[in-house]
């Protein structure tokens, strides 16, 4: 059992260590001066990140995002619970099946509101 | 041993991340920090054989409150700015200190009971069966579903405001 987490362990490991690789080593090659530093705008510019911004980068957005991360938040603690059931489902049978199915329904009642209320519409 | 040593780097740099949440000026990169500071926790969950408890903290706090905290963070000025040091900053000082010490005071005197039991190494299983089996906990269940019905409904009245 543990055994599983040690490979985890070890894979976040490897991630961390090739991140911290691959930020350090240009640092090192162009203190060892292998790499040549003649600075210009256009080198200097962002690469493939997108558009420049006109303006402030970090602007004020909508109000209305926050409704998605809260529903969003919502239906999480739902697969909170369907977790566990969807490790055991072989065993546990139809009956507990049918207690998902009502769980389900009683949190899809809040959708079909949200839907019939014109909620999940952009205006 | 292996564990021991997991559990205690996991531990440190769970300490660290939480100290970049308070002190870094940018509200972003304490955000970060604060998703740092929760894979972590989850970390130590793990090691001390809790793993239900490790996935959902992966799932609610990396995955969602993470989400909730930095679309809250886009929607404020001043991001680079952050929090500027006000007159409040000694009293809620003292506070925390006064708290952190009740805190650890009650950790270290209280007499911890130690089961004779080991625990149950997959956690995940036995939980599926308490919770949906028929003579588990349906009701509550249901009940629990009920909850997250109203948090959607009240996340609906709150973006209908206007």
């Amino acid at each position: 059992m543990l055994a599983n987490y040690g490979l985890i362990g070890l894979f976040s490991i490897v991630v961390v260590l090739f991140t911290l690789v691959m930020v350090i080593t240009p640092i090192i090659l162009r203190f060892l001066k292998i790499v040549p530093s003649n600075p210009n705008p256009i080198k200097n510019s962002i690469f493939e990140c997108g558009m420049e911004t006109i303006g402030k980068t970090w602007v004020q957005f909508n109000f209305h995002y926050y409704f998605y991360a809260l529903i969003f938040l919502a239906l999480d603690v739902l697969v909170v619970f369907l977790y566990p059931w969807a490790v055991h489902l072989r065993q546990l049978g139809l009956f507990s099946f049918f207690v998902v199915l009502i769980l389900v329904f009683i949190v899809l009642i809040g959708y079909i509101y949200a839907w019939k209320k014109r909620v999940l519409e952009w205006k | 041993m292996g564990l021991a040593a997991a559990f205690w780097i996991m531990a440190v740099v769970a300490v660290i991340a939480a100290l970049g949440v308070v002190f870094l000026r940018n509200v972003f990169r304490a955000a970060l920090a604060l998703v740092l500071c929760f894979i972590t926790v989850a970390g130590l969950y793990i090691t001390l054989s809790a793993d239900f408890l490790a996935a959902v903290q992966i799932l609610v706090y990396v995955g969602a409150i993470s989400v909730l905290i930095i679309l809250a963070i886009m929607m404020t000025r001043e991001v680079q700015q952050g929090s500027p040091a006000n007159r409040m900053k000694i009293p809620a000082f003292i506070v925390a200190a006064v708290l952190l010490g009740i805190m650890i005071y009650t950790v270290t005197q209280t007499p911890w009971q130690i089961a004779p039991e080991s625990p149950l190494s997959p956690t995940t299983v036995p939980l599926a069966t308490k919770l949906f089996s028929e003579s588990g906990f349906i009701l509550p269940v249901e009940i629990a579903a009920t909850l997250i019905l109203a948090a959607i409904l009240g996340a609906i009245v709150i973006a209908r405001e206007k």
